[in-house]
């Protein structure tokens, strides 16, 4: 599974590093860092879902 | 006494009684007949009731102006890039500056460091809430004697005023939310007197002792070097006071208002406490507490209809949250609900920059409130019994519930 992070989407509502804290950080303003390379490990996917699935600016893309 | 409501359609008023006791119902229906409903009051302003369409003018600010955000017989003009209270009333590029002047201070990290405070307030707010009521199942008002404090002491603190002047500045606070229009002063802003003296008072005292807070902070934060202008210092920090005040004692207010009858929930929150987190969001989604607004800066279609330069427009977050286009199952509380891209904070550039502040505030109070008192009902069935407020936030104001079982400490019960 790849992810990708739209940082020009991103407003800092926080809800994919609270949800998926291995995959994402909030940088000093609460913006959204993707932690991993594009590839979601195996033991990660549902969070990588979970964090796509609540981001209201539609600002993470997941592709199987 | 307002004018009575001919048709939602063409003659809505959201600061109506009428508004304040069904609004969830008002949204469906115009949802379904006339999803950008119009009213000739206030000077002209229009409502959206679909997702799509609120998220389309959240995200659209060229077409729409923030300087002007509460819906008045007043309308702001000539006050952008910065309007009276940044960032929430300016535009860009001006938006941005004064915005990631704030943004450090509202980090999750940052607000983590108020939660054990938040906390500490919870359980002091029940114990003396408790200490009044016996074990036979009497009443408390869970809206004035818990929801209301505990914001009210988080900002005081955050601002670095003393927490006894909240009932100085939910007054404040009141007038110009939920009864926007009346009492009208020189300026249009109801009782700006009173504001400006408070606000007056506490910058003086900062600068004559200065502090490490969000007070100080400003008063000594610099754009290109130059201290921050007197409007700027000033309309910032009645920002932080009027939007993190009303509108988070309006979240935790509605959520308990769903606990207490819906004991389904209540089981859940108390057998299964890392469903809170999704609690909170559906908290948030369902009963999202803030309507914004803006100005039509240029003529523009939304939805099929023209919207003309300089008509209000109110942004219902809320509704948008309801809408079946954008939910499965928009019309239920799913308390686990796993696909929640609620608009509770808005969208675009002017995401609520408290939205960690009020997360953590609503988490705190309802992770205390369920395990000091796990159990609780409406004392009274009669929905009148509850009343809501009007205008641009909306919340349970009195909230008499019976306490049906309480744990002695807030560490019983898991």
């Amino acid at each position: 599974m790849k992810i990708v992070l739209d940082l020009s989407k991103c407003q800092g509502h926080g809800r994919c590093y609270s949800l998926a804290p291995e995959l994402f950080e909030s940088d000093a303003e609460g913006n959204s860092v993707l932690l991993v390379d594009g590839d979601v490990p195996a033991d990660l996917v549902d969070a990588a879902v979970l964090a796509a699935d609540n981001c209201p600016e539609f600002a993470i893309e997941i592709e199987r | 006494m307002k004018q009575p409501v001919e048709a939602w359609e063409t003659d809505f008023d959201h600061t109506h009684p009428d508004y304040a006791a069904r609004a969830p119902e008002i949204w469906d229906e115009l949802r379904a007949t006339c999803p950008v409903a119009h009213s000739d009051r206030f000077g002209g302003v229009w409502l959206p009731t679909r997702h799509a369409d609120v998220a389309q003018i959240a995200h659209d600010t060229e077409h729409f102006s923030s300087e002007g955000v509460i819906v008045t017989d007043w309308k702001p003009e000539n006050l952008a890039p910065m309007g009276y209270a940044p960032p929430i009333t300016s535009d860009p590029p001006f938006h941005a500056i004064a915005r990631r002047l704030l943004l450090p201070a509202f980090s999750p990290r940052e607000i983590a460091r108020w939660e054990p405070s938040a906390r500490e307030s919870a359980r002091q707010l029940l114990d003396e809430m408790l200490a009044k009521v016996g074990d036979g199942g009497d009443v408390v008002d869970a809206a004035t004697e818990y929801a209301q404090h505990i914001p009210v002491r988080v900002i005081a603190d955050m601002l670095g005023v003393p927490r006894e002047d909240g009932d100085i500045f939910r007054g404040i606070i009141h007038r110009i939310l939920e009864t926007p229009g009346e009492g009208v002063g020189i300026e249009g802003i109801p009782d700006e007197d009173r504001l400006d003296t408070y606000l007056t008072a506490a910058i003086e005292d900062h600068q004559a002792h200065p502090k490490d807070d969000l007070i100080g902070y400003l008063l000594e934060a610099r754009l290109e070097g130059e201290p921050l202008t007197v409007d700027h210092i000033f309309g910032t920090i009645a920002l932080i006071l009027i939007a993190g005040i009303d509108t988070t004692w309006s979240a935790i207010g509605a959520s308990l208002w769903h606990l207490a009858q819906t004991p389904a929930d209540r089981r859940r929150l108390v057998d299964d406490p890392d469903v809170l987190p999704f609690a909170v969001e559906e908290f948030l989604r369902f009963y999202a507490p803030v309507t914004m607004a803006r100005i039509v800066a240029d003529e523009v279609e939304v939805g099929g209809t023209t919207l003309g330069r300089r008509d209000w427009v109110l942004l219902p977050f809320p509704a948008a949250n309801r809408d079946p286009a954008a939910f499965e199952h928009a019309d239920a509380f799913v308390i686990d609900r796993a696909k929640n891209r609620h608009l509770a904070f808005g969208v675009g550039i002017h995401r609520c920059i408290g939205s960690n502040l009020a997360r953590m505030e609503l988490n705190v109070a309802v992770d205390e409130w369920m395990k000091r008192v796990p159990d609780f009902e409406l004392a009274d069935t009669d929905p009148a019994a509850v009343t809501w407020s009007a205008g641009q936030v909306r919340g349970p104001r009195t909230l008499p519930v019976r306490i049906l079982k309480t744990n002695a400490t807030s560490d019983g019960g898991h």
